[in-house]
This record gives structure tokens, C-alpha cells and sequence, in this order.
């Protein structure tokens, strides 16, 4: 099945002012990213608590359009939190969530969803008594006007759903429940796709797979920002990474220009590059899987 | 044959039990809300009904033209005032706020209406005909249209709940609202919603008691709250033609009770609804151990 | 290396730990006086003052036992009145079979106490709101079971006999010398209570309850001796109610207004602490002295204060005084002495 759009470029008229986007594979030169007008999503100095713990302490971050960024981090790092602040579902105490340049930090987690960035939440959280389709429906009931991603074109991306659309979602495997809440998140007609944790709980096979449909979402003009516990994974999808420990950023950029002992580094905390005999391997071969 | 007589009856009372209970599971079901006010409410409906038909003499069911809508708007306001904000802190907090509205809501119409009791449509065909089955078997006409009112109502809600956008939105939002909200449901207009539909129904319920027996301002604690509530623990919760099931269980455990010890009836009742909280407080249709 | 030096030379006592500051002396003393001058009442002020605090004692007594329940066990209970109609009828059974009211008060409060077993079994499984439902319910099928005995006054009750013998004035002093030691009982079982190795098990089911269970805190049976004690409670205070009554009358001692009054004036005054149904008490009295002539007003506006206070001043009226001067009256709580300055262990639920 092929995906709803071609790979011409943007279908949807609404597109931030820049036009241009990078295709999976483009190298810049060092610190330039394309798009160097309004990023689409933007967080400026977030600091968030949870009680009186700081998860979060003036993180920044900027996505530009058509990007793949990854926030990496061991656990506790404050990933998740950092995405469900985008998302509406923390208040930070200070800084602030920008979507095209608009400040959005005030606004409740459906209008934000209703304005475009839509998450697909940490262990997919699908709505257990209701079968395939209405979980669809649902994601479709405030959808922005104007998407390709119809609950059509989700049958059409993952071919075994149409069958099974009427089952109920708590009949089915963790994979295919993976597929349904991404599904539900495309229907409302996102611009930035907040994906958390794909692959927790999940077979790596079938967590590859997953991370395959990533070029069919990008081609129809989604941006995509996920959180990964994965690292080799987080560096195979992603055009831009950020690691997160303790809720600081400890490294930022893009994977090419990032070594294997500066994301161990950032990913440990360890004061200086440590690994000796590391050196010059390359990257996938440090981490499992 | 009097057994006979006294199990029919106490089935069609289950209608009337249904209505009553319907929107309670919904209320319970969807935000887990124990509206300890909700007897009260189907009272607050039976003496709007009682107004309008004193100011405007219309037959008694014209009355449920005006006297639905209205509980729908009141039940819609209720929770995105009061019951909301007494969700956001806690089942303490929710369970002090509706007992509170119970207090106001009964002392309310105490100081207004009295004590008295008042019947809606006392001299009325519908309440005192009935018909008969062969020649021992009496079957109260009003008893079998409240009963019919019942079954279409839950069809209704079943249909509404299974097909349409806001009925699956209410499913969605009782079974994870803050993937609801990620999803770009405001759940709070969502529980606004099912809060009108209780109160739509639960208002039937308090004109149709209103017709079968006779409202005064403490029914809705003395009875309509805990016959509720009986019917939706005993059918299951999560289930609305549970809710007729219980609803049938209870008016039949009512009846038998009278049946021995004409002052039983009501204890009869509250024991079958004491056993099942005990033995299975999942109620008979529901499939979970404990819910 | 320079952190572990420092804290070497720190002196050995620098900080001690206490149930109390200075004031609980004055406190104690304080509260006798109160009650040695409530004690004589009798002989200084109308009958028809003691009889309106009779009417305090009741509500005070039955508060704290609401209060005990709710916001220390997490019971949420709505069927307390059961317990309070139990009460009285033991009193009545009692009586009819010759003993003196008075003398059958204590035995009807052990009585509600033993009665509490069987009915904590058939609730104690169920969570929040199917508990606060089967607590009511329970209530209910007491009220009616009992009114199928016309022996017992059946539905509309009957006076309470052994009172031939007492004078007018005599009875009322009684009376209120019950109402009065059941209410100091209550309040020192209370005190004592929470400041036991239970207290504090159920301080901890009050502040987080998973990290209580987790932390191998007999939290069963913590609650069902709190259960069992809130019977003991609500039945004396039943009792006394018949006693000032002089009747039993069911639909009346097994009201649910019994429990929206302690619930409400718990509330009020502020839950989980000793202090607040003090408080909250004295709120409901002068409600119900100055709203007496409207009937049911005072109700009405209970229910609208009580609504209120839970919505926007959940430490209710106890809780917004402990703020500003941090005073305990009844210290169940701990202290940190040190050499900077006092400070109260347990920044952010008190007592």
C-alpha cells in the first residue's frame, strides 16, 4: 500500500514561511539547519516540577519543519516530562511552548491538539473498551480541517487493520495497539507528531517496523519529535538529537556530527570523553540491539 | 396468585427503578462521581412538573416537554460548576459537595413546599386503571407505560452511546480522559454531556414516581437515592441494561418481600442489595472480578 | 574530601525531637479548667442552656468520631447514623427491662462497639464510594429491621422508661453531665489514641496510604479498630440522645442529617485534626441558635458553608488559623528543636 501522498512535497496548504525541508540523508554543514525562519515548535527555558523535585531546568529546544528530533536520556532524564509539557500535560513554572512563533504554554491540552501537535502518549493509552475504528473516530472527532491522513489512509499504511477494524483494542498485541494509537494521533491532522517511548514494551522487530513508517508520515508534511529509550534507534531516525540527564541538556546536534564518546558522555554524565579503547568503532556497535 | 400478581409487579417496577438508576451509572460509570444528590434531583423534577401543571393545567405529560430539557441544562450546569471543581480535589470532596446539595436541595423544598406530600395527576385514568389478565391478574396501566419508557430510553442511550460522535466520546473519555485530551476532547464538556443525559432521565423517573406514589421533599434520600443505587450495584456497573436487570431484581425482591410481611418490603430490598455488595459487588453482569 | 571534615565537627546534640513545645502545659491545664467550669453548669446557668449543650456534646462527639474516620482512616462513611439509632435503642431495651438509663449508657456504647464487628466484615472489602453507598444502606436495614419490632415502639417509636424517680431538675443535670462525659471520653480516647503507635500508622494512612501499606503498616487493622471505636463513639452519643429525648423515635435517631451534621461541621472546622470539629461544632450551634425560628434555613445554609469550605478552604476554619500562628492545641504531632529555632516536622499535612 502506498502512502496517501506522493513524494513530491507538501500537500496541506498550511506550512510555516520557510518552504524548504531537509529529506532523511541530507548532511549540512556543521550548525546550520534548514529552515532558518520561525522553527515550527519551539521551547524557550522550560522548567518544570514534579511536588518540589525539578524534572526540568531551563531546557530549549527549536524543531523545524519536516525534522526527525530525538531527545534521548536515560531514565528519569526527564524526557517524558519534557513531552507532555509540549503536549499540555504539565504546567512549567517558568519558559515557555512556542508552535509557529504563537506562545501556546496557556493553552489546555486539546486546543494545542486542535492547533496541531498531537501526542501519541507512553504505552499508547488506546481507549481500551472501544474497538479500532472508534479509537479512530475519536482521534478524528477534532481533527484540523484539511489533512491527507484520513482513517482511509491509515488502513491504507498498515495493511492488516482494515479487517480487524472492529475489534477491540484491548484484543491486540502490543504492536498492533502501537499502530492504532499512531494511527489515532495522523487523523487529527497534526504538524508536530510527539512520539513517546515507541518502543517500550515492544519486540526490537517489531519496534524497526514501527520506526520504518516514519518517511510515509514525513512525506505528507508532518514534523516529528519522539523520545527514545533506544539510543541507536533514536541516531537511525533521527536529523537532530538532543540528550537530556537529570533535566539538563547535555548535548545537542545532529548525529553526524556527534561521536559515540560524546553521546556516552552526555548520555552518563561522565566529566570528559572516557572510553578509551572505543575510539574510532562505529557508533551502533557500542550500544544492545 | 397473588405471587403472581406481586412478581409481575415487581418487574415492571424495575422500569421505574431503571430510570432512576440509568443516569446514575452513567454519572458513577463515566467520571466516578457518587451524586449523593441524585434522588433529590428526580424530586426537584417531579415538583417542577407539579408547578407547571398547577400554573398551566396542561395534562401531566405535557409537563415532561418542559420539565426534561430544563433537568438537562441543570444537569449540564451542575457539572461544570459545582461537580467538577469537587472532582479536581478528590472523592472526599465530591462526596461533602453532593450530600451538601442534598442538604440544600431537601431543606430547600421543605421551607418552600412543606412536608406535605403531593401527587402528580392523582385523579388521572393513566395512574388508576388497569387491565387484567385472565381473571386473578391485575396490572397496573401506568406501571406498564413507565416500563415502556424505560426500555426506550435505554435503547435510546444505547444507540446514542454505541453510534454517535458524543457517545463515543463519552466512552472514550470514561476509559482514559487524558488520552481523550491528547486526542482534542475537552473532557469536562464531554462529562457536561453525560451529566445532562442523567439528569434527563432521572427527571422521567421523579414524574413518573411522582405519578405511581407521592413526592415530598425527603423521597429523594429515604428512597429514590438508595433504590438507585441498589439497581445499578446489583445489575453492574458499566452495563445500562444492568441497570434494568437490578432494577427487576430489586422490585421483585421488594415484592416477595411484601408478600410475607406486608411492612418487608422495603427491607427485603436493601438485604438482597446488602448480599450482593458482599458476595459479588461487580453486580451479575459484569465479567471482572472486582471492579 | 572537605564535606566529611565539616560534618565531623558538628557537636554530638545539635537537634532533639519532641511531641510538644511549651504550650501544651498551658493547654492541658486550659482544657481542665473548661471542663471542671462546663461541669457545673448545672448549678450556675438555665436548663434550657444545658439543654442546648447537650445538643453541642452530641454533635461534638459525633464530629470527632466523622472526623476520626474520614480523616484519619480514609473511611468515608454515610451510615454513621446507624450507629447512633443503635445506640439509643439499646438504651430503650435496656430500660425496658429495668435498668436506669444512665447506668445503661456505657453498656450501649460496648454494645455499638460489638455490634461494629459484624458490619466492619461485611463493608471493610469495598473502596470509596461503593463503602460510603453499603454504610448508608447498612443504616437503612437497621432502621428498618428494628421497626418491625412493635416492642420497641415499631415505626414510631416510644418513651424511654426508668425515668420514674428522677426530679425535673435532677434529670436535666444527669442529662447533661452524660452528654458531657461522653464528649470529654471521646475527645481524651481521641488524643490518646493519635498519639499512640496506631496514631501514627493512621497519620500515615491519612498523609499517603500506598507508602503506609508498603512500608508494613497494619493498615486493616488500623482501620477496622477506628471503625470499631468511631461505633463506640457515635453510640454513646446516641444513647445520649435518647436520654435528652426521653423517647426513641426511629426515623429521627436513624436520620442521614445525623451524618450530614458531624460530616459538615468536621468539615468546616477542618478535617484530620483534633481541633477542627471543636470548631466546626460551635459554627453548627450558632447556626442553629440564630437560624432556629427559620427551621430548616439553618440547614440550608450548613450545607451551602459546608460546600464552600470543602471547594475552597479545605483545611477548613481550623486549618486557616493553624496556618497563620501554628498552634496545636492537642500536639499528636512532632517537633524539631534545634539551636536555630523550632520547626514542626512534616511540612505539609499537620498533626
Amino acid at each position: 500500500m502506498t502512502a496517501p501522498v506522493g513524494d513530491e512535497g507538501p500537500v496541506n496548504g498550511e506550512r510555516p514561511g520557510n518552504g524548504e525541508r531537509p529529506g532523511n540523508g541530507e548532511r549540512l554543514g556543521n550548525g546550520e539547519r534548514l529552515g532558518n525562519g520561525t522553527p515550527l515548535l519551539e521551547v524557550r527555558d522550560l522548567a518544570v516540577y514534579h511536588g518540589q523535585l525539578r524534572a526540568l531546568d531551563a531546557i530549549s529546544l527549536q524543531v523545524f519543519p519536516g525534522e526527525v528530533y530525538a531527545i534521548i536520556g536515560a531514565n528519569g532524564a526527564g524526557k517524558s516530562t519534557l513531552l507532555r509539557t509540549i503536549a499540555g500535560l504539565h504546567q512549567p513554572t517558568e519558559g515557555s511552548v512556542l508552535l509557529d512563533g504563537r506562545d501556546v504554554t496557556q493553552l489546555r491540552p486539546e486546543r494545542r491538539a486542535r492547533q496541531g501537535i498531537v501526542m501519541v502518549p507512553e504505552g499508547r493509552r488506546l481507549f481500551g473498551s472501544l474497538s479500532v475504528e472508534e479509537n479512530l473516530q475519536v482521534g478524528a472527532a477534532y481533527a484540523r480541517p484539511g489533512g491527507s491522513w484520513t482513517i482511509d489512509a491509515v488502513y491504507g499504511m498498515f495493511d492488516w487493520m482494515r479487517e480487524r477494524r472492529s475489534q477491540r483494542t484491548a484484543q491486540l498485541s502490543g504492536g498492533e495497539q502501537q499502530a492504532v494509537a499512531i494511527g489515532r494521533a495522523l487523523v487529527a491532522n497534526p504538524r508536530v507528531l510527539l512520539l513517546d517511548e515507541l518502543s517500550l514494551g515492544l519486540a526490537p522487530v517489531v519496534v524497526q517496523r514501527i520506526y520504518g513508517m516514519l518517511p510515509q508520515i514525513l512525506a505528507t508534511g508532518l514534523t516529528v519529535l519522539l523520545v527514545e529509550q533506544d539510543v541507536s534507534q533514536a541516531l537511525r531516525v533521527a536529523t537532530h538529537i538532543q540528550c537530556l540527564l537529570e533535566g539538563r541538556t547535555t548535548l545537542e546536534g545532529r548525529p553526524a556530527d556527534v561521536t559515540a564518546e560524546q553521546v556516552e558522555a552526555a548520555y552518563f554524565g561522565l566529566a570528559g570523553a572516557a572510553s578509551a579503547g572505543q575510539a574510532g568503532e562505529g557508533m551502533d556497535s557500542l550500544w544492545p540491539g | 396468585m397473588a405471587w403472581v400478581n406481586a412478581i409481575i409487579q415487581g418487574v415492571l417496577t424495575g422500569g421505574l427503578y431503571a430510570l432512576f438508576a440509568c443516569g446514575l451509572s452513567l454519572m458513577f460509570g463515566v467520571m466516578k462521581v457518587v451524586n449523593l444528590a441524585h434522588g433529590d434531583l428526580a424530586v426537584v423534577a417531579g415538583y417542577i412538573a407539579i408547578g407547571i401543571i398547577t400554573v398551566t393545567h396542561v395534562p401531566a405529560l405535557w409537563s415532561l416537554l418542559i420539565v426534561v430539557p430544563v433537568m438537562a441544562v441543570l444537569g449540564y450546569a451542575l457539572q461544570r460548576t459545582l461537580i467538577q471543581s469537587a472532582l479536581d480535589r478528590g472523592v472526599l470532596t465530591t462526596l461533602i459537595v453532593t450530600l451538601g446539595l442534598s442538604m440544600v436541595i431537601e431543606n430547600g423544598l421543605l421551607q418552600f413546599f412543606t412536608a406535605n406530600t403531593r401527587g402528580i395527576c392523582a385523579g388521572c385514568a393513566l395512574v388508576q386503571d388497569s387491565f387484567s389478565i385472565g381473571s386473578q391478574i391485575q396490572v397496573a396501566w401506568l406501571l406498564v407505560v413507565i416500563f415502556a419508557v424505560a426500555v426506550v430510553v435505554l435503547l435510546g442511550l444505547q444507540y446514542f452511546l454505541s453510534m454517535s460522535k458524543y457517545g463515543r466520546l463519552i466512552r472514550a473519555v470514561a476509559d482514559d480522559k487524558e488520552a481523550a485530551q491528547l486526542a482534542g476532547a475537552d473532557y469536562r464538556h464531554v462529562f457536561g454531556i453525560a451529566a445532562a443525559l442523567a439528569l434527563a432521565t432521572v427527571a422521567l423517573g421523579g414524574v413518573g414516581y411522582g405519578m405511581y406514589s407521592t413526592l415530598d421533599p425527603t423521597a429523594g434520600t429515604d428512597t429514590i437515592l438508595l433504590f438507585a443505587f441498589a439497581a445499578v450495584v446489583i445489575g453492574g456497573l458499566g452495563s445500562l441494561w444492568g441497570t434494568l436487570l437490578g432494577g427487576v431484581v430489586l422490585g421483585v425482591a421488594q415484592q416477595i418481600g411484601a408478600q410475607i410481611n406486608i411492612s418487608d418490603e422495603l427491607l427485603a430490598g436493601f438485604i438482597v442489595f446488602l448480599a450482593v455488595l458482599v458476595v459479588r459487588p461487580q453486580g451479575l453482569t459484569s465479567r471482572r472480578a472486582q471492579s | 574530601m572537605s564535606l566529611v571534615t565539616e560534618a565531623s565537627t558538628q557537636p554530638a546534640a545539635a537537634f532533639r525531637v519532641t511531641r510538644s513545645r511549651r504550650n501544651v502545659a498551658w493547654t492541658g491545664i486550659a482544657a481542665l479548667v473548661v471542663v471542671v467550669v462546663l461541669a457545673l453548669f448545672p448549678y450556675i446557668v438555665y436548663s434550657g442552656t444545658t439543654a442546648i449543650l447537650v445538643q453541642a456534646f452530641i454533635v461534638l462527639t459525633l464530629a470527632s468520631m466523622w472526623n476520626l474516620l474520614a480523616g484519619y482512616a480514609g473511611l468515608v462513611s454515610v451510615g454513621q447514623q446507624g450507629f447512633v439509632g443503635l445506640g439509643a435503642y439499646f438504651v430503650l431495651i435496656f430500660g425496658l427491662h429495668g435498668i436506669s438509663p444512665f447506668d445503661a449508657l456505657p453498656v450501649a456504647a460496648i454494645g455499638c462497639g460489638v455490634a461494629a464487628l459484624p458490619l466492619w466484615w461485611l463493608v471493610s472489602r469495598l473502596r470509596s464510594g461503593y463503602f460510603a453507598i453499603a454504610t448508608w444502606v447498612l443504616a437503612a436495614t437497621i432502621m428498618l429491621f428494628i421497626e418491625r419490632f412493635s416492642s420497641i415502639g415499631g415505626g414510631s417509636g416510644m418513651p424511654l422508661p426508668g425515668f420514674t424517680g428522677y426530679s425535673s431538675t435532677l434529670l436535666t443535670a444527669y442529662t447533661y453531665w452524660a452528654g458531657l462525659a461522653v464528649t470529654v471520653l471521646a475527645l481524651v480516647a481521641i488524643y490518646l489514641l493519635l498519639r499512640s503507635r496506631l496514631g501514627l500508622v493512621l497519620t500515615a494512612i491519612r498523609d499517603d496510604e500506598v507508602a503506609a501499606r508498603s512500608s508494613g503498616a497494619r493498615v486493616g487493622l488500623a482501620r477496622m479498630l477506628v471503625f470499631v471505636v468511631a461505633g463506640i463513639g457515635c453510640g454513646a452519643a446516641g444513647a445520649v440522645l435518647a436520654i435528652s429525648q426521653l423517647q426513641v423515635q426511629p426515623s429521627a435517631d436513624f436520620s442521614v442529617t445525623w451524618t450530614a451534621e458531624m460530616a459538615f461541621a468536621t468539615i468546616i472546622g477542618g478535617l484530620g485534626t483534633i481541633e477542627g470539629p471543636i470548631i466546626g461544632t460551635a459554627v453548627y450551634m450558632v447556626l442553629q441558635q440564630t437560624l432556629a425560628s427559620y427551621n430548616a434555613w439553618y440547614l440550608i445554609i450548613l450545607g451551602l458553608v459546608a460546600i464552600l469550605v470543602a471547594l475552597f478552604a479545605r483545611r477548613g476554619l481550623w486549618g486557616l488559623v493553624d496556618e497563620r500562628l501554628n498552634v496545636k492545641l492537642f500536639p499528636v504531632g512532632y517537633w524539631l528543636r534545634t539551636a536555630n529555632g523550632d520547626r514542626r516536622l512534616g511540612s505539609r499535612r499537620q498533626n
